[in-house]
């Protein structure tokens, strides 16, 4: 061999746009919504690829825009020596709880560059979670006119999204292990139907596991290249 | 005075509730400011102003429920304060539309030069709503119509004035324009007025609604004939056709499947390889394999293996070209085309000759369990300096693989059959495959090609290395 000069090629087929993933852990709800809002400006700004954020929240309720009052069932006294915060967000939907145990989800997509439909957002948010359900046995299945994620009846995921300029943000709930009496504060989504976990369903199937499949479907359903950060 | 309508949000998306106006009438909004918000069952959506100006109306109170399209209020412009074309509408972000009260050609012009058309249109406009009463004419630049629709208008090339929208507000769907190429002339009426030319849409359009048909006398000339149905569909009959954009994948394969064969001289040599003494090694290993290692032997190891060691020997193989120079490639990194559900991505091995069949096997599972989980990195999918393609595994006997550009040659394995041979004038039953090596003959002659091909059968067929 004469000449050795080596250099990298270009890809022949390129990867599919980037989605980066963040696993937060534990974190507190101001804190991952100033996060959030400050990735959104990021990704409207073009300074970053999508994103798709994972946390768990302590206790907190939030009030979407369209949420009603009447559907936080307890007074704010009562919340407050429960411990839960009380939250109102610019996301679409009504009220809803977040608490450990859930596996909660923001994905950051500039719908410019995926369909620019939001309904199909939420189906395409849906899917995800019922494909990642199906990983660990579980049928999910969506219901019309109440977005989530249903099994036998219950709903095992809240879906409330904002859209600014087409960028997405704030997203979805799973309930793994959540402590589901903490429900009993709230209507969720302004719903009166039970919710349930993928604990109650019988799955023991950790929160790592859990949160890598929804990764997996996420990149699959919204033909994303998942880049994990730090 | 610009109108605001309520946007539409996605193909399926009929209304929204108005939830909160973020200006009050008399304040001032900058275009991109966002000036309402609406919701659409969990979404909720900041929508910005078009136009730089001052909200004069407010016409939709919040907690309404609206159709898309229906003007929610009106924005004086600041044209003359702001001359510089703030008032144009956002052509590529803002998803509000814009109904705007020029005539027809005006609007159309007014992609270019937004604000000093809209400004000289009259002050009286007609409501959006007026235009359904009258027989909606849409034009291609015009209305809502889902880039879908645009794009099956564009290729079968319709005059979408011809086509009667039964959507919300006179709308055209995707069932009006399919409806319209089945011949079913019932739904396609003559516009009530006289045809106007259809310019071809500029790639980003800017949503601006066209509220009444323009009449436009210095250009009274008879409507084109519609495109003559060239089949009549049966009542309830599947339309004839479906449109689809390709993803972005599918283009970028499109792009770089022609960009190679018009980059290379390919050619293809087949040659047989007597796979017996692998076949039979692999059916004496196959169980203690997967035992150890958790993932099962396959053929195409082998074949990486054999290719390395061909393309050390025949460096000019593991090489690629630079305008006249030719540039040798000090590692050999093997890219293993995978099929994906929807499309094919070629992940690479780095510096394949360094591994053995078992970290050559444990590659190989690793990178496609990840390619059709999208989870490789960038660069796994870059750096291939030769490629190898297993059609075999889909049946396939040989076939013509396409080079993987830069790279100078591919190779292709065919599925491995039992099948009679002659050997000294006796029928032996041995396993068989077709090796297809696709070359690019500016750099690589036959004899080469060939070469290289032999020696990867002979290491196949005189197969000496443990395997475990």
């Amino acid at each position: 061999m004469q000449s050795t000069e080596w250099r990298l090629m270009p890809s022949v087929l390129e990867t599919p746009a980037a989605c980066e993933l963040h696993d937060l852990g534990r974190m507190g709800y101001a804190r991952a919504l100033a996060l959030q809002t400050n990735m959104v400006e990021r990704r409207k700004r073009g300074e970053i690829p999508d994103q798709l954020l994972i946390v768990e929240h302590p206790h907190v309720i939030t009030m979407g825009r369209n949420a009603h009052m009447a559907n936080v069932l307890a007074s704010t006294d009562i919340l407050e020596r429960a411990g839960i915060e009380l939250h109102s967000t610019d996301r679409g939907g009504d009220v809803t709880y977040h608490g450990p145990g859930q596996i909660v989800g923001y994905p950051i997509v500039d719908l410019r560059e995926w369909k620019r439909d939001v309904v199909a957002y939420l189906r395409a948010l849906e899917q995800v979670l019922i494909d990642a359900l199906a990983e660990f046995g579980i049928s999910g299945y969506r219901r019309t006119g109440a977005t989530g994620v249903w099994v036998d009846g219950a709903k095992v995921a809240a879906i409330g999204v904002h859209i600014s300029r087409w960028v997405t943000s704030h997203g979805f709930a799973l309930n793994l292990d959540t402590d589901l009496d903490y429900f009993k504060y709230i209507v969720p989504c302004g719903l009166t139907q039970p919710v349930t976990s993928m604990r109650t369903l019988g799955c023991t199937a950790r929160r790592e596991e859990v949160t890598a499949e929804i990764a997996g479907a996420f990149a699959r359903v919204f033909d994303r290249a998942i880049m994990e950060k730090e | 005075m610009i109108d605001v309508e309520m946007p539409q949000m996605g193909e399926s998306i009929v209304e929204g509730t108005l939830t909160k106006w973020l200006k009050k009438p008399g304040d001032k909004v900058e275009r991109d400011e966002p000036l309402f918000e609406i919701s659409t069952d969990k979404v909720d959506t900041e929508i910005p102003s078009p136009v730089a100006g001052t909200l004069a109306e407010i016409l939709v109170e919040e907690g309404k429920t609206v159709g898309i399209n229906t003007v929610v209020g009106r924005i004086s412009d600041g044209a003359a304060s702001s001359p510089s074309g703030s008032a144009s509408p956002a052509a590529t972000t803002a998803p509000a539309a814009v109904a705007s009260p020029a005539p027809a050609p005006q609007a159309t012009v007014a992609q270019s030069d937004g604000a000093s058309h809209i400004d000289a249109a009259p002050q009286a406009a007609p409501a959006p709503a007026a235009a359904q009463d009258t027989g909606t004419v849409v034009e291609e630049t015009a209305g809502p119509l889902s880039p879908l629709v645009r794009k099956m208008a564009r290729e079968n090339n319709i005059d979408l004035s011809r086509v009667k929208g039964t959507g919300v507000g006179g709308r055209i769907t995707k069932q009006d324009l399919e409806a319209f190429l089945n011949g079913q002339t019932g739904t396609a009426v003559a516009p009530v007025s006289a045809p106007r030319p259809v310019p071809a849409p500029p790639p980003q359009q800017a949503p601006v609604h066209v509220p009444a048909p323009a009449p436009e006398p210095a250009r009274q000339a008879a409507p084109p004939p519609a495109p003559a149905p060239t089949q009549v569909a049966m009542p309830g009959a599947p339309p004839a056709m479906r449109v689809e954009p390709m993803t972005i994948m599918r283009q970028k394969i499109a792009e770089h499947m022609t960009f190679s064969k018009h980059t290379s001289a390919h050619v293809t040599t087949v040659h047989k390889v007597d796979m017996t003494k692998v076949a039979k090694l692999r059916d004496k290993l196959k169980g203690s394999f997967q035992a150890q290692y958790g993932f099962g032997l396959t053929f195409l190891p082998f074949m990486v293996r054999a290719a390395c060691a061909a393309l050390r020997q025949y460096p000019l193989v593991n090489a690629s070209i630079e305008g006249t120079n030719i540039i040798y490639h000090r590692d050999i990194n093997l890219g293993i085309a995978v099929a994906l559900e929807n499309g094919l991505i070629v992940p690479v091995i780095r510096n394949a000759d360094e591994k053995n069949i078992v970290g050559l096997q444990r590659s190989i599972v690793d990178l496609a369990t990840r390619a059709r989980s999208r989870q490789l990195r960038p660069d796994e999918v870059t750096g291939g300096t030769f490629s190898i393609t297993n059609f075999g595994s889909f049946g396939s006997i040989f076939a013509t693989p396409v080079i993987n550009q830069p790279q100078v040659a591919i190779l292709g394995i065919g599925a491995v059959q039992k099948e009679p041979v002659v050997i000294e004038d006796a029928i032996a039953i041995r396993s068989t495959a077709y090796l297809a090596l696709t070359f690019d003959h500016r750099l690589i002659d036959g004899a080469l090609g060939d070469q290289f091909t032999a020696k990867v059968k002979s290491i196949l067929e005189n197969w000496s290395e443990e395997v475990m």
